[in-house]
């Protein structure tokens, strides 16, 4: 009898799977896409769940190319409404969706993100250039002698690499390999700098890549944890350290650090959302306007993601480590934003 | 006679030797039980050490005046309305009854700070509900908000920095010293969802979906790996065939879960063309890697049956089918559970192959059913543990806490029945 009981239980927990079948019409928006966008995009989802009568959208962090090949694969509920990047879309991906039947894309650039080099209050402050950041903290450096040999890096100082830097050993706090920002810091500021050689330029591009992302591992590079209180009262205690991390972060610690200049550039707000600071990204959304009118509240969403009050100046973007654009831009974007003004394409 | 005296002396000389072997290799084993536990000792300890505190959380308790000059709002029920309205203003208000020196508007908006972000859609939310409450004064418990908490319970701890400013430290102090600020156990843990602030997040949804994927696993796993096993043993023949199946269900339990993953992203996403992040796709593809563990505990269980038992119930003259039905599957049950909780406790703790089918996502409501997005505990934890808020730490480590107690009570659960309803032959 007990047996019985129990397979029946089991047959219809069975049954009742079976039978609830696939709700083809979904009611969630559904969000792909990059790590980096990822702690925006949930705040802004989580304020739109709360206070809107529409389900909280669901986002899954796929990195920027796993959400685009994602978002592009076609049109229909089962295919997500929205993918962020933390970089535009390729031509090559845009193609990609086109042929897919994803012909209408609407493009939204939501701000930007910029990566620091600082010290603490009390030392000198740096003006560095990307080529400096590459040889200081690359594994291995064209040959200091000249010709176009890869030696393993044998600065120690900063004034070896240039007479303009101050006489101190290279001391670098940066994040560990898993964090986004080490990524970035290294597609952009080690590569940048890399590439002003041009016979690393003109190497096989994974070739490239191998000798522009490899960090040093003698020392003069330390990899700091996550914990962002930490590497400050290192700097504060030690004037001869530098620090690697995101805009955000130095923005609270005004304080007690300050950033170097990058090529010239100061890392202000300014600067990085209009990209004239070389360790500055943008980041960006994008829509599929086939799915609006199909799966409920995407118009909502644009419209709460482009509202002043999320990405403006005093929005509770900035709160959590956007850094916004510039207010015209703002404007510009969110008209086309909420118009669903499709790319052509061109644009890329 | 002397060949064997001589050999007893070599014994004796050895003796003392072979004795301090034993008790060297007694020794190595204890070494390694010892390894074991102290590791084992040192897990719970930075786990409950890290999680104790997220069981608890930080409160502001404030007699709000629901003034509708002040929120600019005449008519609760008016959507309109409701949108453009000042839910913040009352409680400034309230906070200043306690906090007097606040006056600049600078200083109001660093006070109002104090409290959570959604502390003013909890007002909204309570007179959309009740719009009788308007222009009445009632007595509200806000979350604090995650600075606050983590100043009031982690103050002096080097691993929590402290983002208050000194005057917003000073005014939580005083509110303590009021008692306005109090802490309890945090039973939002339990009843909501996940947020992307730390003292709005819970788990609830993570258990309801790990309760929903694990329904269907066990839907699907218990009765195909019993009927697997079931014919496996007591009808198949023995031939090249069977023996080629067997030793594949031997080498699908050692297959990496990420593989399984793999295919249900292929088969079952990509070709059935279900939707990502649901339970029902999470346990086809749990119930996939579990179902080896279940036929090949479900065999050795069957097998254990003495076949006097079946020989006798052939002899009064029962069919195949009754001996199997009546007499082998119950007395082989036991063990069958057994081995169905333990791979069931094994699947609870799965994250690598949900994380291709989509269920490592941001989900903020609880699933309702099978077809609702949702996740599982072991990937709220991971999603918590890599978050970047201080307040996450605490509460990874307690929903680890939970899964814990979740696992050890399967396996408990398995011991138990395995002890009453085992019998010995």
């Amino acid at each position: 009898m007990k047996l019985k009981t129990a397979l029946t239980s089991v047959a219809l927990a069975g049954s009742i799977a079976a039978v609830s079948t696939p709700a083809m019409a979904r009611d969630t928006i559904n969000i792909v896409g990059s790590s980096t966008v990822y702690p925006f995009a949930t705040v802004v989802a989580e304020r739109f769940g709360r206070n809107t009568d529409f389900p909280t959208p669901k986002l899954e962090s796929t990195g920027s190319g796993g959400g685009l090949k994602l978002f592009c694969e076609g049109v229909g509920t089962q295919h997500p409404d929205i993918t962020n990047a933390s970089r535009r879309m390729k031509p090559g991906e845009f193609e990609n969706c086109q042929s897919n039947g994803v012909e209408k894309i609407t493009e939204v650039r939501i701000g930007a993100d910029g990566i620091v080099i600082a010290n603490s209050r009390d030392a000198e402050k740096l003006d560095l250039t990307l080529k400096q950041v590459f040889l200081a903290l690359a594994k291995e450096v064209p040959d200091p002698d000249g010709g176009d040999e890869l030696v393993p890096n044998p600065y120690e100082k900063w004034s070896e690499i240039d007479s303009s830097l101050p006489d101190f050993e290279i001391s670098v706090m940066g994040p560990p390999p898993t964090s986004g920002t080490r990524d970035a810091f290294v597609e952009i500021a080690m590569q940048g700098g890399c590439k002003q050689y041009d016979f690393i330029k003109n190497m096989d591009k994974s070739e490239m890549k191998s000798v522009c992302h490899a960090m040093r591992e003698d020392g003069p590079f330390i990899e700091a944890g996550e914990n962002d209180n930490l590497i400050v009262q290192r700097l504060a205690q030690d004037p001869q350290t530098l620090g690697i991390f995101g805009y955000s972060f130095l923005m609270e610690n005004t304080g007690q650090i300050q950033a170097a200049s990058v090529n010239g550039v100061e890392p202000t707000p300014e600067a990085i959302s209009s990209e004239d600071y070389p360790v500055a990204r943008s980041l960006w959304f994008y829509v599929k306007n086939a799915h609006v009118g199909v799966v409920p509240g995407i118009k909502e969403y644009i419209a709460e993601f482009t509202s002043e009050s999320a990405w403006g100046d005093n929005g509770y973007l900035v709160d959590v480590g956007l850094i916004p654009l510039p207010r015209d831009q703002r404007m510009k974007t969110a008209k086309r934003a909420r118009n669903l003004e499709p790319m052509t394409g061109n644009e890329l | 006679m002397s060949d064997q005296s001589s050999q007893a002396e070599i014994v004796r000389n050895s003796l003392k030797r072979r004795y301090r072997k034993e008790r060297r290799f007694r020794l190595y084993g204890m070494v390694a039980i010892f390894i074991a536990l102290g590791s084992l000792f040192i897990l719970f300890a930075d786990i409950i050490g890290k999680g104790h505190t997220g069981f608890i959380k930080t409160t502001i308790t404030l007699d709000v005046t629901l003034d509708s000059e002040m929120m600019y709002l005449d008519d609760p029920t008016d959507e309109d309305q409701r949108s453009m309205a000042d839910f913040v203003a009352p409680i400034i208000d309230a906070l200043q009854d306690h906090i007097p020196e606040a006056e600049t508007a600078a200083e109001k908006r660093e006070l109002g700070r104090l409290v959570g972000n959604y502390a003013a859609s909890e007002v909204r939310d309570l007179l959309e509900n009740n719009p009788d409450l308007l222009n009445t004064t009632q007595t509200i418990e806000f979350l604090a908000h995650d600075r606050v908490s983590t100043y009031v319970k982690h103050a002096g701890n080097p691993r929590y920095s402290i983002k208050l400013s000194e005057q917003q430290q000073r005014w939580v102090d005083e509110l303590v010293e009021k008692g306005v600020i109090d802490t309890s156990f945090n039973d939002v843990l339990f009843s909501r969802g996940d947020s992307r602030e730390p003292s709005n997040a819970g788990i609830l949804g993570a258990i309801v979906g790990s309760l929903l994927t694990m329904l269907v696993t066990l839907a699907i796993a218990f009765p195909v790996g019993i009927a697997a096993a079931v014919y496996l043993e007591e009808f198949a023949p023995q031939n090249k065939f069977t023996d080629f199946i067997e030793v594949n269900i031997n080498n699908l339990a050692a297959v990496p879960s990420i593989i399984f993953g793999l295919l249900g992203l292929a088969v079952f996403i990509g070709l059935f063309g279900m939707p990502r992040s649901v339970p029902v796709v999470g346990g086809m593809v749990l119930a996939l890697m579990t179902l080896p563990t279940i036929i090949i505990s479900s065999r050795a269980a069957i097998k254990s049956v003495p076949p006097s038992i079946r020989e006798a119930a052939e002899g009064v003259g029962a069919s195949k089918m009754q001996v199997v039905l009546h007499h082998v599957i119950p007395l082989a049950m036991p063990g069958m559970l057994t081995g169905t909780i333990i791979g069931m406790a094994q699947a609870l703790g799965e994250t690598a192959p949900l994380l291709l089918i989509g269920m490592v996502a941001f989900i903020v409501d609880v699933p309702t059913g099978f077809f609702d997005s949702a996740t599982v505990l072991p990937v709220q934890i991971y999603l918590w543990a890599s978050s970047s808020e201080q307040g996450f730490i605490e509460l990874a480590s307690a929903a680890i806490m939970v899964l814990l107690t979740f696992m050890i009570s399967m396996n408990a659960l398995a011991i138990w029945l395995r002890k009453r309803l085992e019998r010995r032959w």
